[in-house]
Parts: structure tokens; sequence; C-alpha cells
């Protein structure tokens, strides 16, 4: 296994003891750690595991269970496309195809040059404005595969 | 003199340009050397209208909508901030028909008042519904909200003071109050409206839950998708604690109650009660066998009443002006309002609050507008991604628990999706197999495999292969899923589809004769 590099130990150190005497800590520290790092890296587990008296199963277990985790860097940008019933209603599929297409990458990927993360998800509660989109936590309603393309070039202009 | 604007920071008017709007009013407003107050409000719920500006009038609230960047120069030209006419001017905002005509209890303040704003909640009401509950017994407490007959609002639709009652029996010791705001059913947001606009009245709503049952702490369990309602319930959270409705010493009571927000994860399984205490005690969010009910042994083993957000945010109302006046709304056991969610293919989608008893042709016809696409509608969903579809021919139907559990149906969370006809109900289907094999937490075998399976059969069917022995597979899978679920999401997945085979069998059927 990778081993975390040392700064990233020193975050993972610090983000656990800080919450570690609250009830349940280890979805906190999850988020904690993903705020910080932008992912989960598989290293940080012993180390969470062993901070938390929780084992490496037990913390693993969490990881994969939440869509929410990822175990790699993100892109630059992370793109949420809905594909819920109410974006469906509005188009939603042909606005995924259209996303894959133009970015060149399938859902849970990034571009190669790391740029975009395309993620599905499955309702962003602004079914009234179906379909919607979230770039980098921004959320967009109404989005055509036109507007989507302005979306992600404005965001594409800022390094 | 101050002129006061009111510009949504609601999630939804914010995806439409309301940020954008409200720099564009605060920039021309000191460009003409005009001195404003801009209060970020919720939304009213007209989606169709947003952004929806107000000013302030002598005359009352003034909504303009829905304001594009563009229109923000006219807009000051025409006069607006005393009320000045403009092609977008929709008049007095209480007076657009749309809202004129709901009866809004739950949502009485969203929209109208700054979230953020302790002193604005009060103002419009807020903390009368705590203040009598301190004056009350705790047991009379939960005898007014029997009384008022309020059901849960995030689907399931139990009698909520039936579960507090179960609370406030336990014997003495650590008990809480969680909040389910793991809203993850497509074609709702009325949590979110509500966390983003009022989140004081669910904040209010969890204090008394824990004054009746002896609660100390609470903890709000946050869908992560939800960063605007994060932000808005942290900001109300600290607020009510700086002016101690909150903390050691509620109102002066000596009576203790807290609250924490804790996120979740992407996980739509944790919007199940006991999945949403292993996901609140920070495990992977596998559901519990019950019993034990979660009133006897919740969460960190204690007696606990887990609510959702609609459900609490109700309680300040029905304990400020009495178990009679909600009662007195809705029909037959389903008494009150309901804040009912038009998405989907609808051309007014928003939010309807109105007393149980309409029918669906009223909401997506008189409400609603029809479709978005002017096509005519063929299909909604009811109830989010584990309700059933209903076809045109029943949108006669009343919207209350008993009406549509009668057609087969159920109101859940109260969403409505619309669909219009060049909808595929096989594909919508499949859509729910495969949303159920994605979110199934995995513990028991009928959600986890029958999903799968699930979607393998309808993928043969879409393709005509053996169409008639596979629609049989596929209503023998569906009975197989509802019996033998451990909880409602393998349980209720096949909903959508039996209701899709029962009342579109033809979009399935045609696919082998092609």
């Amino acid at each position: 296994m990778d081993t975390l590099a040392s700064e990233h130990r020193e975050t993972v150190r610090r983000i656990v003891g800080g919450l570690k005497g609250r009830p349940g800590p280890l979805i906190e520290v999850l988020h904690a750690i993903q705020a910080e790092l932008g992912y989960v890296p598989p290293a940080a587990v012993p180390l969470v595991a062993a901070e938390l008296n929780l084992s490496r199963a037990e913390v693993h277990g969490v990881v994969s269970f939440y869509h929410h985790f990822r175990s790699t860097p993100p892109g630059a940008h992370t793109v949420s496309v809905c594909r819920a019933e109410s974006c469906q209603a509005m188009g939603a599929e042909a606005l995924a195809l259209h996303a894959r297409q133009r970015l060149g990458v399938d859902f849970h990927q990034t571009t190669p040059d790391g740029r975009f993360s395309l993620e599905p998800v499955y309702c962003l509660g602004n079914c009234a404005c179906s379909p919607a989109v979230m770039i980098d936590g921004r959320l967009h309603g109404r989005v055509t595969p036109e507007r989507l393309d302005e979306l992600l070039s404005d965001v594409d202009r800022k390094r | 003199m101050t002129f006061t604007v009111y510009v949504p920071r609601d999630a939804g008017a914010l995806s439409l340009g309301a940020g954008e709007v409200a720099h564009a009013i605060a920039r021309e407003a000191t460009a003409r050397g005009l001195e404003l107050e801009l209060i970020r409000n919720g939304s009213r719920g007209a989606y169709w209208l947003e952004p929806l500006v107000e000013v302030a009038t002598a005359r009352g609230r003034l909504a303009y909508g829905p304001v594009t960047v563009g229109d923000v120069p006219g807009l000051f030209d025409a006069g607006f901030l005393t009320g000045g006419a403009h092609p977008l001017s929709l008049g007095l905002t209480d007076a657009i028909p749309w809202l004129a005509s709901q009866q809004r209890l739950t949502f009485a303040r969203v929209g109208i008042v700054d979230p953020a704003s302790v002193a604005d909640y009060v103002v419009h009401g807020g903390y009368q519904g705590l203040r009598r509950a301190l004056a009350m017994s705790p047991e009379a407490v939960v005898e007014a909200i029997i009384g008022s007959g309020l059901r849960g609002r995030g689907g399931a639709a139990f009698p909520t003071g039936i579960k507090w009652k179960t609370v406030l029996e336990q014997p003495a010791g650590q008990k809480y109050v969680t909040c389910n705001a793991d809203e993850g059913d497509s074609g709702t947001f009325s949590d979110r409206m509500l966390m983003e606009g009022d989140p004081l009245s669910l904040i209010e709503g969890m204090t008394i839950a824990g004054i009746a049952v002896g609660a100390t702490q609470g903890y709000i369990y946050l869908r992560a998708e939800y960063p605007h309602a994060h932000r808005a319930l942290s900001a109300a959270i600290a607020a009510a604690r700086q002016a101690r409705y909150l903390g050691a010493d509620v109102m002066g009571s000596g009576k203790r109650f807290d609250l924490e927000v804790r996120l979740g994860a992407g996980a739509y399984i944790c919007g199940e009660e006991t999945s949403m205490l292993e996901s609140l005690e920070g495990r992977r969010g596998e559901v519990r066998v019950r019993p034990p009910l979660p009133a006897i042994k919740g969460l960190f083993g204690r007696p606990t009443i887990v609510n959702n957000v609609i459900t609490l945010a109700t309680v300040p109302t029905i304990l400020h002006r009495g178990a009679e006046h909600y009662a007195g709304f809705g029909m037959g056991k389903s008494r009150g309002t309901l804040p009912i969610q038009l998405a989907g293919n609808i051309k007014r989608g928003g939010l309807v609050e109105r007393a149980f008893g309409l029918t669906l042709r009223e909401l997506l016809y008189d409400y609603g507008g029809g479709s978005a696409s002017g096509r005519p509608l063929r299909a909604v969903q009811v109830g989010g991604p584990l309700g059933a579809y209903v076809p045109a021919a029943q949108f006669d139907t009343l919207v209350d628990y008993e009406a549509l559990a009668g057609i087969g149906a159920l109101l859940g969370h109260g969403g409505i999706v619309a669909f219009d006809d060049t909808v595929d109900m096989a594909r919508m289907a499949r859509y729910a197999m495969e949303f159920c094999a994605i979110e199934s937490c995995g513990k028991c075998t009928p959600c986890r495999i029958g999903s799968t399976r699930g979607v393998e059969v309808i993928d043969r069917i879409i393709e005509g292969r053996e169409t008639e022995g596979n629609v049989r597979r596929l209503e023998e899978l569906c009975e197989l899923m509802v019996q033998g679920s451990l909880c409602g999401l393998g349980g209720m997945a096949p909903f959508p589809v039996q209701s899709a085979l029962r009342h579109f069998r033809g979009d399935f059927i045609a696919r082998g004769r092609n």
C-alpha cells in the first residue's frame, strides 16, 4: 500500500485529534479529510483506524459505502449531473450524454488533463428547475447542453 | 431614505441567477447613490418566477420576476424601489393567485423572513410555540401533537405524537431528538426550501420535541448534496444559541437543549430511519432490524425521536395556534396541510402548501399549468423513486394518504414528478431497479440481488427478447422484493415498476412485436 505523504499524515492526525472526542466521529473525520485533501487517500485509512481505535475494515467499509467519499484525487473542477426522475423528465439523459461527450470521460472519471471530474448525482433538490447540475458546489437549474458548455467554459477559464 | 429589497438566497433561485441579480442590484444602487437594505430571503416557492425580487412599499411587498441581470438597470429606471410599473411587475406578492390560494402553515414564513435573523423570526410569530410548550407539562405537549393529527411527513405517515409518547414514557436518562433531513427523493425539495428559508422553525420544533420528551441533544442529519441548507442551518443555530433559544437555559426555563448538524455522505438509504441512526453514529448506513424501535433504543442505544424536517417544522405552529386549529385543515385521517412539490415536466413548478384533499388534476393543471413542454401529461410519479406512477386517467385522485393508497400509490414526502407523452415507461421501470441497485445497503438479498436482476430482466424486455416470459419473471421478482426485503428501499422499489406494468403494459409488451 502507498504510504501517506508526511504533510498529509500531519493533516490527518490533526483532524482526527480535533474530532475524536465527539460521539460517532468517523464520518465527520472523513468529511474533514476530504474537505482538506479533496479525497480520502487509501493510505490514510490505517492511520484513521488506529487513531479512532477502529479496525481498518471498519474505516474502509465506511469510505466505500458512501458515494460522496472518493479514494482518488478529484479534478480541478467537479461536475455533478443529476440523473434522477425529475431531471429525466426534462432531458437529463441527453444532458448526461452531452456532458460525457464534451468532457470525453464517463461518470466517476476525471479528464486526463485533470481539469474535470464527472459525477452522477441522484437529486440536488432543484426539481422545479430541472435538469440540474452542480459545478464546484454551485447549483444550476434548467441546464440545456448549450448552457452546460457555457458553464464549463466559464469554470475552465479559472485555473 | 433606505429602500428594502428582497432577493432570495434559496438554492433553486440561485441556480437561476439570483446571486448575480443581487449583486447587480447592489451595484446599480451604489452607482445611483441610493441606499439599500438587501435582504436575502428564502424562496416563495414559485420557481417559474425566480429570481423573484421584492421591494417593501407602503402598500406591502411588491414582486418583480423573473429578473435577469440585464433587467436591473431598467427596473431602476422604472422606479421599482417605490413600486414603479415595469413589464416584470407582478403586483403585491401576496396577491399573486398561485400564492394567494395556498394555505401556508408550515411554510408561513418561508420567503418572507430573513432566515438568519432571530429578531425577524420572533416578529413573525416565531418562538410562540416554544413559549407555550415551556408553560405546559411534557404530557400536555405530547397530547397537543397527538390531537393535531400530525403524521410523519417524511413518507411513512406514522402519527408523530404517538412516537413522542413512546420516547416520553422511557425511563429518564439521555434521550435524543433527531431530524431526518436526508431528503433524497427526486421531485422533493420542501425540506431544502424550509431549511434555507426558515431554519428557525425547524430549530424551534426540535427544541419543543426535546422539552416534551426530556431530550437534551438534537441532531440534524443533513444530506451532503445540500450545501446551501447547511450554511443556512449553521448560521441559524449559532444565532439561536446566541439569543439563548438553544443551550443550557432555553428561554430562561432552566432546561437544556442543543443542536448539531451532521452531514450525510451521499447514500439514499440513510433516509431510512435506522440507517440514518447508523450513519449518525459514524458507521455504514445499513438498516437495523426492528424491533427495537428507535423510540426505545435509537441513537447510541438511547430513546430517540426520528422525525422529518417538515414534521418538526410544523410543531411550532401547532403549539402556537393550538392542535384544533391545525386539525381543522385536511380530510379523513390526513389532518392539516401538506407542502406539495410540483416537479419534472411542469410549467409552473414549485411548492404548494394546501390542506389535504386537492386532486392531482388541480395540482397539475390549476397550479402547475400542465407540462413545460406543451405536450400532454402522460403520467406522474408521486412520492419519490419508490412511489407509483399514476396515469392521466387517475388524475382525479385526491392527494391524501388513504386515497392514494386506495389506487396502489403512495404520497411519500409529497413530491409529484410530471412526465409528458414522450416518456418510455419501460425505461422508467428500469431506472427504478437501477436506482435500487445503486443505493441498496446490501444487507438483505432481495434488495441487493433482486434489483440487479430486475435491471437485467427489464433490459431483455426492452430488447424485445422473450417479452411475455420476462414480464412474468419481472412480476414475480417484484413480488419477492416487496415481501422479502428488510426495509422500504427493496420493499418499495418495485412499486414504480409494478405500476408501470399495470398502467402502461404496452410500453413493455409492444417491444416484442417490433
